[in-house]
């Protein structure tokens, strides 16, 4: 049924050839791979720029059986075929975003840059991940730990943490660098915005929230532990002296248990990555039926 | 380009560059081969450079082509077939270093390219010297640019088989504010050690202990017997041992293989790969010292040395390394500033430039008291800046008042640089200083005002044993480390102590130190102190004919030689072109297209001061100075106060600008291209590192005759260079020798000393603001006298010695010295001794001496900041 309608490029028959070369015109095979003006009598030795690349130069001949008898009488319909037999399977269209199906578990979202049990930063600012990106989309500065500001185990972390989500291409070759996986990804998908400066993700956009009663940074390393402690996952969550520095240094923190219990709100995430939450619900409201 | 002039065949440059240097043609050679590859070698070249010349890279680590060779590391370790004794081939029975072994006729070498034992060999010793080092690169400063990671990549094994613990140190030790050292990331390469001991001359640390718990330590200084000479900033003590002190420790981060040595300043800063390369000039002293600077997002995070065989080598100073924050100090001016109501407002650059045009104009219209106008272009510039300086002086302004020299002078100094220095360009230079059997230093202190100069010197004393002389009040570590022989002279004295170098002299000092200068090739190098002791320069010059060595004059700001080439001294106009010489004259006229300069000699700096505090000047345009280092500080701010209009170009915001009337910023070296001129009078350009919407000098003072209608033409540095290059030198008469008689010292009464002063290296410099980590190294400041002179003032050593003038007075621990009598020395612009400020003196001066009321350390001027005056 396609047949009559394709428009194969067909060498013309010579008959064909020698009335265009009469004329100056194609009468009908105006998809001719023929170039038009040809001089009289000049063969086709090589085809003309903007052929189809590929075709054949002899004509095409399909190799498949035709079809025949009742098949032959149904192949103008036989298309809808597909589209009756698929109004009887199960749909298969997302209602997204009326209805948000989770991601598979190892999907490649949005960055995350995590926190040992009690609340210090993993980050280091060794800048590999900054180094593994193909797409230069990561930007870090790295600073001294002080006594009085410690926000990793160790002498170093990232003072200045970035992500540009527009240049981001979610390849992960930053977290297979990561030496201290402080950088992971998450299964969050929706980082779409109308604003550049609104995808770049700042280091407080990206650390994962306080959980199962972290410290937030700065404060001291637990006592006695060295790095490798930490990395080794010696260390499980805050202990009393780490507390009582941050209560003394900082006795408004809301990570503190008794803010906590107080019920200080926790701190509010990063800007960006609030204005990109606020962002995306009100797209989800406007989209969701 | 506004030139007319007919003259197209200018023999040279106005400063014509270096001549290549030529390979020197070995006197035997040795054939040899390396992995099959036959190849020819001066005799005595170690196999690791005969390697690196057929491009065989064999990996290493103590090995550095300035230091000797140590085979600490064996990484280099290669495979040697020699022919014996008998002739025949024979493998030497165990794998040998390459960077330790010469080159000998006949031998084989085979690297792990071609043998398979040296490969393993090299492996085996890899996985030595990784089973101690920790995996701190993520957090290592080295990390992207370790030779340790590379060569642990090609030349280690892809895992590790070491499976217990590794031995640690607590980390990081601060060996001194600036300098942190890691022990355990340490491979014992003894590179650091090598040069403090090699090149420096500092050897504050070394290898202590043995065995698995062998490390780079600190020593006991009091053993050492320089105690005295501590850092001003604080520092970990080592076990047994005081803070390592160097102004050139700065390099022995650059040259650790591994990440053991790092520089606070640089700490946690950046990676490599972050960092865009700009070659470039250091612009703390007239060396020229070649460097890289290293920027990141338009800021630079680093300085590192340059490789310039010919000036530097591979070495600068910590100065040059380190201080490089001025640059960007809060303190910047972005925008043109014009006093309006007493009160400098931001305004656009064209109202600046036609209210500096106006103001001007006036001045030079004047027909009161107060008219005319000079120019103080200060010693910083560069080459293009100062010939703008110059030529806008002479075509624009019409006037020679013009001098760059913002420290003390003399009549007799200028005509020493017009006879002497001025047109005479790469007379004297390292590679001189490298050959000369004896170098007379005068009036210069070769490792506080000259840098790497030292350096040079030092390679030199120690590889061919040259002789070191010095006229000074007393020998300094500086010179003790050059092994040099101190020729005594109170401040005042030097011409009679250069005068009194004869051959036939009845004191044997002078006279070995004179039969010394008469050897060929011997150098006299004189600083820019010497102006300081009427006669000095006259002596020096007539020294130098005496015993026939060469002369050169040090100075110590790195603008100062290529101002005197571009003739912005009141006698002196570009190429050593005298004003007073008629023809030179009508030469330059033709060049800048003018009818004819101004012939009258102009004033100098103190002349010109002088002549605006009277009220006889109608302005002055300020360039990057500061009033602080003029000979009298108080005189000068009396001056700008009276002056009716002032154009200050300046950088930051400094003392000229605030008594200011129009303001114009200029860019800092590292947002300009331009040409520092060295003290032997080499080129040496530097392109702009840094994306900047400053404009040079040049450019400014371009803006500002096109706005008073006299164009100078030097908008760009290519215009300048055309210029300069048309220009040429000058054959013509010099101007003729000074000679100038020996003052009188002065007399000294009872309870008073002369006074003896010069910078150090690292100081309270302008341009050393805001590196708390580099002021830390910088020496303590002390007052130094003789044990007589401190018991008269009634002093003890470590005592609080006052030093007192009319102007004020400077109060600083004392350091009992092997010196003159009735001597002080003080540093000229330490933390808390700013001599010429507080006592409005300076060498030479007699100043009253006494014990201090209260044992406190640091003086009644003290700037607790360091935000002093400049460099």
């Amino acid at each position: 049924m396609a047949e009559p309608t394709r428009p194969t490029p067909k060498k013309p028959t010579p008959k064909k050839q020698s009335g265009t070369s009469a004329t100056g015109k194609t009468p009908v095979a105006r998809p001719s791979a023929t170039p038009v003006r040809r001089p009289a009598g000049t063969p086709a030795t090589k085809p003309a720029a903007g052929r189809e690349v590929g075709a054949p130069a002899q004509g095409y001949t399909s190799r498949m059986p035709g079809s025949t008898g009742l098949q032959a009488a149904l192949a103008p319909v036989a298309g809808f075929g597909v589209t009756l037999a698929n109004l009887f399977r199960p749909t298969v269209t997302e209602q997204y975003p009326s209805e948000k199906i989770p991601p598979k578990p190892r999907f490649h979202g949005r960055h995350q840059l995590n926190r040992y049990a009690d609340g210090l930063e993993k980050c280091i600012g060794c800048e590999l991940c900054a180094w593994a990106c193909p797409a230069d989309a990561i930007y870090v500065e790295a600073a001294d730990n002080t006594p009085d500001e410690q926000y990793s185990p160790g002498e170093r972390y990232g003072r200045v943490y970035q992500i540009n989500y527009l240049r981001c291409i979610l390849c992960g070759l930053c977290i297979e660098a990561c030496p201290t996986r402080a950088l992971t990804m998450t299964n969050d998908f929706e980082l779409a915005g109308p604003t550049r400066a609104g995808l770049i993700w700042e280091k407080e956009d990206l650390l994962a929230p306080l959980r199962n009663g972290m410290l937030s940074s700065p404060h001291p390393m637990v006592e006695g532990t060295t790095d490798t402690d930490y990395y080794n996952g010696a260390v499980t969550g805050p202990t009393e002296q780490q507390e009582a520095w941050v209560t003394e240094n900082r006795p408004d923190d809301p990570s503190l248990p008794a803010n906590v219990a107080k019920g200080v709100p926790p701190a509010p995430r990063g800007e960006t990555a609030q204005a990109q939450a606020d962002l995306t619900a009100a797209a989800i409201r406007q989209g969701t039926r | 380009m506004t030139v007319t002039s007919s003259r197209t065949d200018a023999a040279t440059p106005l400063v014509p560059q270096a001549p290549a240097a030529v390979p020197a043609v070995p006197a035997a050679t040795v054939t040899f081969s390396i992995d099959g590859i036959e190849t020819t070698v001066p005799k005595g070249t170690l196999v690791i450079r005969a390697a690196e010349e057929l491009g065989i890279a064999i990996p290493r680590f103590c090995d550095h082509p300035l230091l000797a060779p140590v085979g600490a590391c064996r990484q280099c370790l290669v495979e040697v077939w020699a022919p014996g004794r008998d002739g025949n081939l024979s493998k030497m029975p165990k794998p040998q270093p390459s960077c330790a072994l010469e080159a000998t006729p006949g031998m084989q070498v085979k690297t792990q390219h071609t043998s398979a034992e040296a490969d393993k060999a090299q492996h085996g010793v890899m996985e030595f010297l990784l089973i101690n080092h920790p995996l701190d690169c993520p957090v290592c400063d080295k990390g992207g640019e370790c030779p340790l990671q590379n060569q642990a990549m090609s030349n280690g094994r892809a895992t590790s088989r070491f499976i217990d613990v590794k031995r640690t140190y607590p980390k990081p030790i601060n060996v001194s504010t600036q300098i942190l050292l890691d022990r355990e990331r340490c491979i014992l390469c003894q590179r650091c050690t090598r040069f403090s001991e090699e090149v420096a001359g500092d050897p504050f640390i070394d290898l202590q202990m043995r065995g698995a718990v062998q490390q780079i330590g600190t020593f006991d200084t009091h053993v050492l017997d320089f105690a005295g000479e501590a850092p001003a900033g604080p520092a970990t003590l080592d076990v047994s041992g005081k803070p390592f002190s160097s102004y050139f420790s700065g390099n022995t981060v650059q040259i650790c293989p591994v990440g053991a040595l790092t520089s606070a300043a640089y700490r946690f800063r950046s990676r490599p790969f972050d960092l865009v390369s700009t070659p470039s000039i250091a612009e703390h002293d007239s060396n020229g010292s070649a460097i890289r600077i290293d920027h990141r997002r338009g800021v630079v995070l680093r300085r590192q040395a340059g490789d310039d065989p010919a000036v530097n080598q591979e070495f600068i100073t910590d100065k040059d390394r380190f201080a490089f924050t001025w640059q960007v100090a809060a303190d910047r001016l972005t925008t043109p500033l014009v006093r309006r109501d007493g009160e400098l407002e931001p305004v656009s650059w064209q109202e600046a430039l036609d209210v500096a045009a106006d103001g001007l104009a006036a001045a030079q219209r004047a027909d009161g008291t107060a008219h005319g106008v000079a120019v103080l272009p200060g010693g910083r510039v560069t080459l293009e800046d100062a010939y703008a300086y110059s030529k806008f002086a002479r075509t624009v302004l019409g006037t020679n008042d013009v001098d760059h020299r913002a420290r003390p002078h003399s009549p007799e100094e200028e005509q020493f640089l017009g006879h002497a220095v001025a047109g005479r360009t790469l007379q004297v230079t390292f590679s001189d200083l490298a050959s000369a059997p004896a170098v007379l230093l005068a009036g210069l202190e070769a490792e506080e005002e000259g840098g790497i100069l030292f350096v040079r010197l030092r390679q030199a004393v120690r590889a061919r044993k040259q002789r070191v002389l010095s006229v000074a009040p007393f020998a300094t570590r500086g010179l003790e480390r050059l092994s040099g022989t101190l020729l005594p002279a109170a401040p005042g004295t030097e011409a009679e102590v250069l005068d009194g170098l004869v051959a036939g002299s009845s004191d044997s000092l002078l006279s070995d130190a004179a039969a010394a200068l008469t050897a060929p090739g011997a150098v006299v190098l004189v600083g820019e102190r010497l102006a300081g002791a009427p006669g000095a320069l006259s002596a020096a010059l007539r020294l130098a004919e005496r015993t026939g060595a060469k002369l050169a004059w040090v100075p110590r700001r790195a603008g100062e030689r290529g101002a005197v080439e571009a003739g912005t001294l009141p006698g002196l106009l570009p190429g050593g072109r005298p004003v007073d010489d008629s023809a030179a004259r009508v030469d330059l006229a033709a060049v800048w297209g003018v009818d004819s300069l101004p012939a009258e000699r102009g004033r100098s700096l103190t002349e010109i001061l002088a002549a605006a505090e009277a009220g006889l000047l109608g302005g002055l345009v300020v360039g990057g100075l500061e009033l602080a280092d003029l000979p009298d500080p108080a005189q000068a701010r009396r001056a700008l106060e009276a002056v009716p209009f002032v154009v200050s170009l300046e950088v930051r915001a400094s003392e000229v600008t605030a008594l200011a009337d129009v303001v114009l910023p200029v860019a800092p070296p590292v947002e300009k291209a331009g040409t520092f001129v060295t003290w032997e009078g080499r080129p040496r350009p530097f392109p702009q590192a840094l994306a900047s919407h400053q404009m040079a000098d040049h450019r400014v003072l371009d803006l500002l005759a096109d706005a008073l209608g006299e164009p100078l033409g030097l908008q760009t540095v290519a215009a300048v260079h055309a210029e300069l290059d048309q220009l040429g030198g000058w054959d013509g008469a010099r101007v003729p020798a000074p000679a100038v008689d020996a003052a009188q010292p002065p007399a000294v009464p009872d309870g008073s000393a002369v006074l003896a002063t010069w910078h150090q290296l690292v100081d309270a410099g302008r341009l050393q603001t805001g590196e708390p980590f580099l002021a830390g190294t910088a020496k303590r400041p002390v007052a130094r006298v003789s044990a007589a002179t401190a018991a008269a003032a009634g002093v003890a050593d470590g005592g609080s010695l006052t030093v007192a003038t009319q102007a004020g007075s400077i109060t600083l621990p004392v350091l009992v010295t092997d010196m003159p009598d009735r001597v002080v020395w003080l540093p000229t612009n330490s933390v808390g001794s700013a001599v010429r400020d507080a006592l409005g003196a300076d060498a030479g001066a007699v100043v009253r001496l006494s014990a201090a009321a209260l044992d406190i350390v640091g003086g009644v001027t003290a700037d607790a900041t360091g935000e002093g005056v400049t460099a």
